[in-house]
């Protein structure tokens, strides 16, 4: 699986501007819904292979809500999700499946199964995903640990670890099976600056090295400006989007006062009479 | 956000007398013109007068071209004093009268902006606004029926779960299943036992007494085993893993639902229905026959004892009475009985877990759920039995 990935990660680099490819997702007249409430209507959008893509804007717009759609714990009310090129909505379970098992997600709390060790929500993927035997299960599981920072916390429970941690070790689970995608809401939530920016540099080099498509919630400035280079900012007074493309040409050239104002924490931006002359 | 006055930050050294309290003056001025003076201390400790309380002295009158609020008199303030100008401005609004808060002291001013931005999305929480009765109704009726669909979806989810789980398919670890079967097996034989053996004496009792009148004390034998083993047996394991085992159930699904553990199964394309489900349903399967056998047998020894040791039987002679009453068809009927009620239980804990809402309080209330639909499925069930085995003659 893991050469598949790098192989595939590869072919990205290579195609990044030639589009010879179907882009990673593709998100078609997406209407989403809370019973007769509709959150966010008419979403277009893109994803292309390579991308750090973040789904931006204020609290309670409807982010996590967007990210549940994307992973399919939510059906879309209208329009349609595509995965290279393919109708994901619209396909029968066993092709969905094998959708999911190329996602890693990183949930807002961690969502480590409170009843296994770190080491076994590592493992569990891998010992249902592939035929390794327990040993190769235990020494991938210690790498991936390892690579988040927790060496040596394979036999702890998720309860016996601080919040930050179980957020570390949700992204160690979530690379577990060296995904295509990975979903995260909110990574640096709950975690301190310098551990945040650490978690920045990890995402920038699981894309580098796993060739994977990065899909982010944030609200961090510094981070959105670090990592991405693809968004969508979704406005919770037209519940539709209001923008989309690379956040620092945003910054630049957007002129919907609602982003430059999200994008500049509501300051006037230093450069606003150059970018709007 | 006590204190957080700009004038004398009200310390008791102020002067908290009770003349000094917060007071509120409306007064009329030129032109029909409103002022409502406050002055005083205005702290939560000490109470504080609702805006409403001034809403028929504001419209006595004429229409007030304008309300204005003069603040000098104050002393200091907290929250009691914001809310009531934040009232006061709700009263303006409806009415539509000008109300000048320029004599406000600016940081009051900034809290009031604040109370007073509506956020976006505020229709989310449509469902909490009061409805007509009718609606009400309706709509009750309604999520009757939709929960019912949901139910029998849920059921069919089961059922195919434990299928691919028949034909080596399902998705889940052996060492779950030991562990759920150690805690709905072993871990409760002891109450099990308790009971079962307090429910046979009841038992012995109950007929000895009537049956003692004509010399027949033996039968309490029969009374008892027959008792036991066809419907009591059954019945008070099930009550008792409804209670024990159907609420842990509920509980731990429903934690897992609130922190997204399931969530997390599902988007790796693990079936929570193959990995949470189906090993607590088979290990109840497996296990409520054998906690119902144990429980027979432990009824039969309750009633051995009433027999034994107050109406002075024989040890032999009872068990020999026992043995006699109790029927292989009356013990099989027994213990399918049983496999029926564990499968109503695991179906009610599960059910109610994955249903549970996004909050603490969900959990509880997913558990209480899940004991009482539980128990009502078994007695119904229960009943159902009856007629079925009359019909059958068994
Ligand atoms: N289960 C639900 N039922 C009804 N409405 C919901 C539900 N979950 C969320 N909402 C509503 O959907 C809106 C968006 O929620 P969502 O969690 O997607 O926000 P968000 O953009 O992720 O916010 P944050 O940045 O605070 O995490 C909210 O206004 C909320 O009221
Ligand atoms: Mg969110």
């Amino acid at each position: 699986m893991s050469t598949e990935n790098s192989a595939s990660g590869g072919a990205a680099a290579a195609n990044g501007t030639a589009n010879n490819r179907p882009p990673h997702i593709e998100v078609r007249d997406l209407t989403m819904a809370y019973g007769a409430f509709v959150l966010m209507r008419d979403l277009n959008f893109t994803v292309r292979h390579g991308d750090v893509f973040v789904i931006m804007g204020a609290s309670g717009c409807g982010k996590s809500t967007l990210l549940r759609h994307l992973i399919g714990l939510m059906e879309p009310t209208r329009g349609e999700i595509l995965y290279d090129g393919v109708n994901f909505t619209a396909a029968p379970p066993q092709e969905r499946e094998a959708t999911l098992r190329r996602f890693g997600v990183l949930y807002q709390s961690g969502a480590l199964w409170s009843s296994m060790t770190l080491a076994e929500n590592i493992g569990l993927p891998l010992g249902e995903f592939t035929d390794l035997s327990p040993r190769e299960i235990r020494e991938i599981a210690s790498l991936k640990l390892a690579l988040v920072g927790l060496k040596g916390f394979e036999d702890y429970y998720p309860s016996q670890i601080s919040g930050g941690m179980q957020k570390r070790a949700g992204l160690a689970r979530a690379i577990a099976l060296d995904p295509d995608i990975l979903f995260f809401d909110e990574p640096s939530a709950g975690l301190d600056p310098v551990s945040s920016r650490l978690l920045d540099e990890l995402i920038l080099a699981l894309r580098d090295s796993l060739g994977a498509t990065v899909v982010v919630v944030s609200h961090e400035l510094p981070s959105i400006f670090t990592i991405a280079n693809n968004s969508v900012f979704l406005d919770a007074e037209t519940h539709t989007m209001i923008a989309r493309g690379d956040p620092h040409e945003l910054l630049t050239h957007s002129t919907e006062p609602r982003v430059l104002e999200f994008l500049t924490r509501g300051e006037p931006p230093p450069n606003s009479e150059k970018a709007h002359g | 956000m006590s204190e957080s006055g700009n004038l004398q930050p009200a310390a008791p050294a102020a002067g908290d007398t009770a003349a000094n309290r917060h007071q509120v003056e409306v007064v009329r001025g030129e032109g029909g013109k409103v002022v409502v003076r406050v002055s005083g201390a205005w702290h939560l400790r000490h109470g504080m007068p609702l805006a409403a309380s001034i809403e028929s002295a504001l419209t006595a009158g004429a229409r007030p071209p304008q309300v204005a609020v003069d603040a000098t008199g104050v002393t200091g303030w907290d929250s009691s004093l914001v809310s009531f100008i934040v009232g006061l401005a709700e009263i303006c609004h409806t009415r539509q009268i000008p109300l000048n808060r320029e004599g406000l002291p600016p940081g009051l001013d900034r809290l009031i902006e604040l109370a007073e931005t509506v956020p976006e999305n505020k229709d989310a929480g449509l469902s909490d606004r009061p409805r007509p009765f009718v609606v009400k109704v309706g709509s009750s009726f309604l999520a009757y029926f939709d929960s019912v669909g949901k139910f029998v979806d849920f059921v069919g989810m089961v059922t195919l779960a434990l299928v691919s789980f028949v034909r080596g398919r399902a998705r889940y670890r052996r060492s779950d299943l030991v562990e759920v079967i150690q805690a709905c097996g072993a871990n409760a034989l002891g109450i099990v036992s308790l009971i079962s053996y307090l429910v046979g004496v009841i038992l012995a009792y109950m007929g000895a007494v009537q049956l003692q009148q004509f010399g027949a004390a033996i039968y309490v034998a029969d009374l008892v085993g027959i008792g036991m083993v066809r419907e009591m047996g059954a019945m008070m394991t099930a009550i008792i893993m409804a209670g024990r085992t159907g609420a842990a159930f509920a509980a731990q699904l429903g934690s897992m639902k609130v922190t997204q553990e399931i969530d997390a199964l599902s988007t790796m394309g693990i079936s929570p229905m193959e990995f949470l489900v189906v090993p607590r349903m088979i290990a109840l399967i497996l296990m409520m026959p054998l906690l119902c056998l144990y429980s027979d047998f432990v009824g039969i020894l309750g009633g051995a004892t009433v027999g034994v040791g107050v109406l002075g039987l024989s040890l032999t002679a009872y068990w020999h009475q026992s043995m006699h009453a109790v029927t292989m068809t009356a013990l099989v009927g027994g213990l399918v009985k049983s496999v029926v009620y564990g499968v109503l239980i695991a179906l009610a804990g599960c059910y109610q877990g994955f249903e549970c809402g996004k909050s603490s309080s969900a959990v509880g209330e997913a558990a209480t759920s899940a004991v009482v639909s539980a128990i009502v499925m078994i007695v119904v069930a229960c009943g159902m039995f009856a007629v079925l085995f009359n019909i059958l003659n068994i």
